[in-house]
């Protein structure tokens, strides 16, 4: 190839060396923005590692040997006192039972209204297009909101319990799911909408009839996943005083040495909770999404 | 009947319409199942979780407090008996006290002859012998005496000894609410509250020379404190507002993003090698890929909230112990998310580069990386994103960052003003972070050609 140009004009052979000169150039130029990136990269994590450490109690050369001692106390201490174990499955079944409940009715409600929001803040279907960017603000916030921060502030007012976890997931699930669903209706194919239009139906017998078909297997696939995800969150606001194992959790560490086997029974208890979701939904989703056939 | 069966058997190769009438009949009955299913189990929630009992036992006064803290601040005017003094305070705060020798301008008078304008005709007068009277307009003078040690109230229109609903009356306490504010009369001194809207002292306390000011007069007008510039000074005095702790706050918010930056970024340093060894075109030996595998799912099992708890015992509370629960949960996600794009790689580009003699690490360098780095990227940022919410949640578990400020707030159940400042930072730190990452990602994913 090269012997080719060359032969044809020497001022082609210099443009060809011209290029690959300019290439190699861009190219070292670019590998060296990659590697400042990287340097900085790298920088950034070490500084940060060190302020994060440095407003912290313990340090992080201190703590890496005792990393184990707690799991490895739970652990023997739980093993020592197997023939409990059964005994608090038992016990404590009802309150995992309650954080999924929680989790459950959360995304049930979020899935709810974040399906009407959706449906409002989608082009081509909202019944106000001029009100759509109020609706997806409205998505935005309620997903920017932590759901701690609503549980706590409503624990003040309701008191301890299910209930104010419960609507702390749903808006945040109501915002999350809204955002996902409309993106799934953005693709909508509009020809059954319009179909039903023309027969007169009203907008919610277009939604329900035209829209809703086309993308259940979608929503329901992430609702599926926000599931998952809400489990999670159910049991960490338990945690925080919103009951379900998340306060029996809390409880039962409080009670210190030589009652670990609590913890270690409740954190069995949430681990398989949290891995048999974790499979039934995938397979679930799986199927919604591939569309095996029966 | 015989019509169906006919029409069916006129479709040759087709569904019998027999058939396709019992699929929809089944989905219809399916149709309707389902939302009967879901309402039956919402009504065994609703009992579950005793919602009617905690109608009855939901906090409506709790409920007002907040909402009207949030919004607005009160002043306290005090006459302390013990200590034989006045004390004019905003919130009743040490901090936001009046300095010595000077009131609020609707306050006059000392201690034996204060009179209090709450505005609107309501008048309070703190008297001799600790005696207390209220001019309310369209009530009259209510009068408030100490007899024989204890505290008894006259309201016009009563009896002695009876008084109305929007008083509470005992042999040591009275209080008066009314919209104008509230009068509190115990043993020890007696109170007058009168509510503001508003943050109180939210840009600078009492003591600040630069309380009052406006902004264009700190900027332009002329030099306020002798010592100080302007600018400087008022910053200074704004950040270190002893009422706020603007400062502390600033901090914390930035404490509770890097947490989720080394949490995120960290974990995805470790889960990308680890991912090779997880995916099925990489993986070197198949039994090292299931444990990798099995180790992700663990990891992710184990949940963010369990390796908090762990973590907390190692490293004691601290935005340590929350940056490295959320790089051992993510690890797990990140591992198991990064070895399935791995596995979707185009081979060609890495035979391409074998080709030219490549060694293995140098394949997947030129091979490999460039092709997943933009996929990774964004998966990164989205779950930099989402930690940031994390990040705020495990803060109040273990104390670190904007979490720990917020749910210490919570627990004085007083400071509402201070947790709405905190949930608006914090909601706004979370919109901020979504629309830089959705930024970053729409740009990767646009994706100039630099894939390197």
């Amino acid at each position: 190839m090269s012997d080719l140009t060359a032969a044809r004009s020497p001022n082609a052979a210099r443009a060809l060396t011209q290029n690959s000169d300019s290439y190699l150039r861009m190219v070292r130029a670019r590998r060296m923005y990659s590697g400042l990136m990287i340097a900085l990269f790298v920088i950034a994590m070490i500084l940060g590692f060190r302020i994060v450490e440095g407003r912290s109690a313990g340090g992080f050369w201190d703590g890496m040997p005792k990393v184990l001692d707690f799991p490895a106390g739970l652990v023997t201490e739980a093993w020592e006192k197997r023939a409990n174990l059964p005994g608090y499955f038992v016990e404590f079944f009802p309150a995992l039972i309650e954080t999924i409940n929680i989790a459950a009715v959360s995304t049930l409600l979020g899935a709810a209204l974040g399906l009407g929001l959706s449906l409002v803040s989608t082009r081509g279907l909202a019944p106000f297009p001029r009100l759509i960017p109020v609706f997806r603000r409205i998505m935005d916030i309620l997903r920017a909101f932590p759901e701690i921060v609503i549980a706590l502030v409503l624990i003040f007012i309701l008191g301890g319990g299910p209930v104010p976890a419960m609507i702390a997931i749903a808006l945040h699930t109501a915002g999350a799911l809204g955002k996902l669903f409309s993106e799934v209706s953005e693709n909508v194919d509009l020809k059954p909408v319009e179909g039903l239009q023309s027969v007169g139906a009203n907008w919610w017998q277009r939604m329900l009839l035209g829209v809703v078909p086309q993308v259940a297997p979608n929503y329901l696939s992430y609702a599926l996943m926000r599931f998952e995800i809400n489990i999670r969150a159910s049991a960490i606001l338990g945690f925080v005083g919103a009951g379900g194992i998340g306060y029996e959790l809390r409880n039962a560490m409080t009670f210190g040495t030589g009652r670990f086997d609590i913890s270690a029974a409740i954190f069995i208890l949430l681990f398989l909770t949290i891995v048999f979701f974790d499979q039934v939904s995938s397979h679930f989703r799986n199927r919604l999404v591939h569309g095996v056939t029966r | 009947m015989s019509m169906t069966t006919e029409l069916g058997a006129a479709r040759p190769g087709g569904v019998p319409l027999q058939a396709a009438m019992t699929l929809i009949a089944r989905k219809r009955r399916l149709a309707l199942a389902v939302p009967v299913l879901v309402l039956a189990y919402l009504v065994y929630v609703f009992f579950a979780f005793d919602v009617p009992g905690l109608v009855q036992r939901a906090n409506m006064d709790n409920a007002r407090i907040l909402v009207a803290d949030s919004y607005s601040h009160k002043v306290h005017v005090t006459r302390d008996a013990r200590a034989g003094e006045m004390v004019y305070a905003v919130e009743g705060e040490n901090k936001g006290r009046y300095p010595e020798g000077t009131m609020p301008a609707w306050v006059s008078g000392g201690f034996d002859d204060t009179v209090i304008d709450l505005g609107g005709g309501h008048v309070v007068r703190f008297l001799p012998d600790r005696r207390v009277t209220y001019d309310m307009p369209d009530v009259g003078m209510i009068q408030i005496d100490r007899v024989d040690g204890g505290i008894v109230a006259q309201f016009p229109g009563y009896r002695p000894g009876e008084s109305p609903d929007w008083a509470s009356v005992s042999d040591s306490r009275v209080s008066i609410t009314t919209d104008a504010g509230r009068v509190s009369v115990t043993r020890s001194k007696d109170e007058v509250f009168r509510y503001f809207p508003g943050w109180e002292l939210f840009w600078f306390t009492l003591d600040s020379p630069y309380h009052g000011r406006g902004l264009g007069e700190i900027l332009f007008g002329p030099q306020i404190d002798p010592a100080r510039g302007n600018v400087v000074g008022a910053v200074a005095d704004f950040m270190g507002n002893p009422m706020w702790r603007h400062a502390d706050v600033f901090w914390a918010i930035g404490e509770t993003v890097l947490m989720a930056f080394l949490g995120t970024f960290g974990a995805a340093v470790i889960a990308l090698p680890l991912a090779f060894l997880a995916a099925k075109n990489f993986a070197p030996v198949v039994a090292l890929r299931f444990a990798v595998r099995r180790v992700f799912d663990f990891v992710r099992g184990v949940d963010g909230l369990i390796w908090t708890i762990i973590l907390s015992r190692a490293f004691g509370p601290g935005p340590l112990t929350g940056a490295l629960a959320i790089l051992i949960t993510d690890t797990g996600s990140f591992g198991k998310s990064f070895s399935e794009v791995l596995e979707n790689v185009d081979g060609r580009q890495i035979e391409g580069v074998q080709s030219t003699g490549a060694k293995p690490l140098q394949r997947y360098r030129f091979g490999v990386i460039p092709q997943v780095t933009p996929i990774l990227l964004s998966q990164i940022l989205y779950y930099f994103e989402s930690n940031t919410r994390s990040a705020t949640i495990i803060g109040a578990i273990t104390g670190g960052g904007i979490g720990l400020f917020l749910t210490q707030a919570i627990q004085t159940q007083k400071d509402w003003e201070e947790v709405t400042y905190y949930i608006v930072l914090i909601v706004l730190m979370v919109m901020v972070m979504d629309s830089v990452s959705g930024w970053l990602r729409r740009r990767l994913i646009k994706g100039d050609d630099a894939g390197h």
